[in-house]
């Protein structure tokens, strides 16, 4: 989230379109709730189902799963068209101006530079034209044919309100309802919030998604004011956490990127990092890469990390591939290359696409650990559950160790909730019987293996060997120890500009801004400076206080960066520096410095005359609408069918698909057709459900028992399904036999002049827990990812369903 | 008027009481009688703030369990609520959040290091030693053997391609750091967590 969930009250219009923030983020819901009673704000949502969000909405459109592209670039043109745009914004503070190199253009469904062999984009016209200085060129007057106005407004042309509806199946008067309420937030006043989840993540062009709205937010000038934003409802209560700390096949903490095999030397790795400033005068923050990532080495490596091995650059592994995501590996796995695997608190069995495979692909493994506090379906994949699991466990020779683990109410620690505020939370009980906390657990492979590499030998040990564990405990390291390694501290005296010691030799750092790049400092993770600081824990503040009631309350936990509540919050204000919305201000310029209830995302005394632009991270200064090279699948979103669709792609019928997207062979031989399988799935949660835990609680075994699915009433008056009857799902990769929920809540849609019908799969059962036995959405879901995250296409692939009997046990 | 926040319990919980056992007719002082017993119960257990373990709302929760800390002294939670001065969640909780306790009691909680061999029909118990030593075995073993120092073209890449881990999203950011420390330390890249899915 750019901004926080008390700021959605400040918002003028509220659009939850991929996700469904009533069910899945109730408490945070309230918020929207409190926005339309005390702001009186309008709630629209778009959405295949008819959801509880959808019942307190002021307007409702019904879209066809994984056409949210074709709606947004429709809702662009509009805005064009109308003019509806907030012009003083869109001029200074996006890329709107900036001119294309010639070689990029658009035809047929392909960006400029498509190789079909790689199944992906030669990039290098995807960017600005440069001048002399190595500056982005420009056109105020946005008259230049190259200009990103200009291409975009060529771009979006083809989505006009016939087509948008053709595609979506969402009927002209209510999109274009919606599309005059996103319109009114162009006002400087006025501000447009988006909600969104896994509605948008989990698609073939999931990234595109959430880009095209950002670009609509760019327009209206919804960027870094109260109550706008993009905001994505994250789904775990730590999940934002483990993307900030990188445990991600390509990352390192705080967004640094693991080396590739095409940076041999830690000189080749930084040359790709220089984020050279690409108009005059800009930030371009990450220029101080080298400081957080030599900073990060000291942290890890301690004294063994030195100027004269590069920091130990080459004790980090390279990659060879973009990602060894969820996908590969388990591609990998099921072709035999991985020999072992260790879930800690996560459940593939459940998680990931095409269960068929994630099984046969486990039972490939020679090893699998699970560390888990509840005894999960991956654990006990070996075993013969029934129809929901049929196993011959004498056949499969994978050793598997089960090993049980504290949960949240047993330990200390932080947790990063999605507006990035780190909350500190303490330890109530022990964790029952052996139970030990991951800590422990870690710590004990840890030292197994160092212990055996020390007497033994092996495989490159170095890394292994010099690892830091400075712990007082060095069996059970102290969250709090860890807390201090990750926010940093000082090697040596660090002094100012006039000598003077700002930090002495041993103390922790205020913030990231003291950061070095000559081995002085050490921080394992540089956006988390300031977290633990001399003054102590800021993680565990607990004032709530909250300037003008404008929902940021400050000195609640800590939030990264810098305790920054609204990200880009520069933007909140005109070139000038005024607020744009008077009522409602941020930081505003007083004459000297940048002022107000947040801390500045700029420079705090950058004149606003100098024409720093407000988007500090990025080389120009300014939001991108057009996205250069950072998008694998174009600088642009494009409509693409997902990989099962029951149409054809209307724009550009050779080119149906995400072009950009990775499908290995055999996960695209087991792609159905509409033939076979003629309806429209979608996998969603239930209020009552989180995930595959709640099945284990009682409450929430009692409140939703049992797998069932939703189908509309037309269809299953054809298929003479009843409600509550037993129905047999069917994908090209595996069924499930349920009860049908036969509702008002999901009609047929009108696409491409066909009806189309939408089944909904709730995922929350399996064959552990307390509620009844179930298969799991994700036996029928496709093993197909986003061009760009890899995460799976789980909402929208092709069905079939047929009324059935109960299973044979 | 300043109201502290036992007292915002003391008031909130007579006030679910009064129309609970409204409802069942006991009238006033029913009502009055649950108002007196509801916060004694409360303030004979310890408390704690946490963070519900669901969504990434982050509401804070109160945690109240029995058992004064003493060191020989095992504590039992036995209740779970809204933490009324979170700045998000006020207090509430939904349905999932509600039924944190059945989760905490989960009687699918694992409570000792389990192995299934390979062929085996069953799990058996074992010790923490044993599950240790032979993960960390298996894992050297794979490493040595399968550890790719330098690709086609000679550069160092020092990566472990056959064994790959999953991180845990409900962990703490603490937890989290140390797991990528130990991972990477390894040359691991088959490495990801719940944001991929």
């Amino acid at each position: 989230m750019t901004n926080t969930w008390q700021d959605i009250k400040n918002a003028n219009v509220i659009v939850v379109m991929g996700g469904n923030a009533a069910e899945a983020h109730p408490c945070g819901f309230k918020w929207v709730v409190e926005a339309k009673i005390e702001n009186g704000a309008k709630l629209l949502v778009i959405d295949p189902r008819y959801t509880r969000t959808a019942s307190v909405a002021d307007v409702y459109a019904p879209i066809r799963p994984g056409t949210d592209i074709a709606f947004l670039n429709g809702l662009i043109r509009y805005l064009l068209e109308k003019d509806a745009i907030q012009h003083d914004y869109v001029r200074a503070y996006t890329n709107a101006s900036l001119l294309v190199k010639e070689g990029f253009g658009f035809e047929d469904g392909l960006f400029s530079g498509y190789r079909e062999e790689i199944n992906g984009y030669d990039r290098s016209d995807w960017d600005y034209e440069l001048d002399e200085q190595g500056f982005a060129k420009a056109d105020d007057t946005w008259q230049h044919p190259r200009c990103v106005m200009r291409l975009l407004r060529n771009h979006v042309d083809r989505y006009t309100p016939e087509t948008v509806s053709r595609i979506c199946g969402t009927p002209q008067d209510k999109y274009l309802q919606i599309c005059e309420l996103f319109a009114g937030t162009a006002a400087p006043d006025k501000a447009l919030t988006s909600l969104f989840a896994l509605g948008w993540t989990q698609h073939s062009v999931g990234s595109q998604n959430i880009r095209a709205m950002a670009m609509v937010q760019l327009l209206l000038g919804n960027i870094g004011v109260a109550g706008g934003g993009m905001n994505a409802l994250r789904g775990h209560s730590n999940i934002q956490g483990l993307t900030d700390v990188g445990l991600l096949s390509e990352l390192m903490p705080g967004y640094l990127r693991l080396p590739t095999d095409a940076e041999p030397t830690f000189e080749d790795y930084m040359k790709t990092r220089q984020f050279k400033p690409l108009r005059p005068g800009q930030t371009s923050y990450w220029q101080n890469y080298r400081k957080f990532f030599v900073s990060f080495q000291k942290a890890i490596y301690g004294d063994a990390a030195r100027a004269d091995n590069d920091w130990s650059y080459d004790w980090l592994p390279k990659l060879d591939v973009p990602l060894y995501d969820i996908i590969r590996a388990f591609e990998m796995m099921a072709n035999g290359q991985m020999n072992g695997y260790i879930c800690q608190g996560f459940n593939p069995m459940q998680a990931f696409p095409d269960r068929g495979k994630t099984r046969r692909a486990l039972g490939k493994l020679k090893f699998l650990v699970t560390m888990d506090p509840l005894d999960t379906e991956t654990s006990r994949f070996w075993e013969n559950f029934g129809p929901q699991n049929p196993s011959d466990p004498a056949a499969i020779q994978t050793e598997v160790f089960q090993l049980p683990t504290s949960c949240f109410a047993e330990e200390n620690g932080s947790l990063v909730n999605s507006s990035r505020w780190l909350q500190w939370h303490w330890k109530a009980a022990d964790p029952p019987g052996q139970a030990r906390s991951d800590i422990w657990i870690m710590t004990g492979l840890c030292h197994r293996l160092r212990e055996m590499y020390r007497k033994e030998g092996g495989a490159f040990p170095d890394p292994i060997l010099n690892l830091t564990w400075n712990y007082t405990d060095p069996a059970n390291p102290d969250p709090e120890e860890l807390a201090k390694e990750m926010n940093g501290r000082a090697l040596a005296d660090l002094k100012d500009s006039n000598g003077a010691v700002t930090a002495h030799a041993g103390q922790l750092l205020e913030g990231f801004a003291q950061l070095r790049d000559d081995g002085t400092t050490a921080s394992g993770c540089w956006i988390f400076s300031g977290c633990f600081t001399e003054k102590g824990n800021q993680m565990a503040r607990r004032d709530a206080t909250d300037p003008r009631e404008q929902g940021l309350a400050p000195n609640w936990a800590w939030a990264w960066p810098a305790n920054r509540r609204i990200l880009y919050n520069r933007a909140s204000a005109d070139a000038a520096g005024k607020a744009w919305n008077p009522e409602k201000p941020i930081i505003q310029w007083n004459g000297s410095r940048w002022v107000g209830i947040d801390v500045p995302d700029y420079g705090p005394t950058t004149k606003p005359s100098d024409a720093v632009g407000p988007f500090i991270m990025n080389a120009e200064g300014v939001g991108r609408l057009f996205a250069r090279d950072q998008m694998a699948d174009g600088p642009f979103p494009e409509h693409y069918e997902p990989f099962e669709s029951p149409s054809e792609n209307v724009l550009h019928p050779k080119v149906r698909s995400n072009p950009a997207a990775r499908v290995f062979a055999d996960d695209r031989a087991a792609f159905g057709t509409a033939k076979e399988f003629p309806y429209v799935a979608t996998t969603y949660r239930l209020t009552e459900h989180f995930h595959f835990w709640t099945k284990h609680a009682l409450i929430n075994a009692i409140l939703q028992p049992e797998e069932f699915v939703e189908i509309g009433e037309v269809l299953a008056r054809q298929k003479g399904i009843e409600q509550g009857g037993w129905v047999r799902v069917a994908s090209k990769r595996g069924a499930i036999v349920c009860k049908a929920y036969v509702t008002k809540r999901i009609r047929p849609l009108e696409v491409n002049g066909k009806p189309t019908h939408v089944i909904g799969v709730p995922l929350h059962w399996g064959f552990t827990g307390q509620a009844r036995k179930g298969y799991g959405a994700n036996t029928l879901t496709p093993s197909v990812g986003d061009a760009n995250s890899q995460t799976p296409e789980f909402k929208a692939f092709l069905v079939n369903v047929e009324k059935a009997h109960a299973p044979k046990e | 008027m300043q109201v502290g926040r036992r007292g915002f319990i003391k008031l909130t919980s007579a006030g679910l009481a009064t129309s609970a056992i409204g409802v069942l007719g006991f009238g006033s002082s029913g009502s009055a009688l649950a108002a007196a017993i509801r916060p004694f119960k409360l303030t004979a257990a310890a408390e704690t703030r946490n963070t519900c373990t669901y969504c990434s709302v982050s509401c804070g929760i109160l945690i109240y369990s029995m058992g004064d800390r003493a060191k020989n002294a095992r504590s039992n939670i036995i209740h779970i609520e809204g933490d009324p001065d979170h700045p998000v969640n006020r207090g509430t909780l939904c349905p999932k959040g509600s039924a944190l306790l059945d989760v905490v009691h989960a009687p699918t909680r694992l409570k000792s290091p389990r192995y299934r061999a390979p062929g085996s029909g069953a799990f058996k118990e074992v010790s923490w030693d044993f599950a240790l030593d032979r993960i960390a075995r298996l894992m050297k073993e794979d490493r040595d053997r399968n550890f790719i120092t330098r690709n086609a073209a000679g550069t160092q890449v020092n990566r472990w391609t056959s064994t790959g881990m999953l991180a845990a999203s409900a962990s703490s950011t603490e937890t989290s750091y140390l797991t990528w420390k130990v991972a990477r330390s390894l040359g691991m890249v088959v490495f990801d967590n719940q944001a991929r899915v």
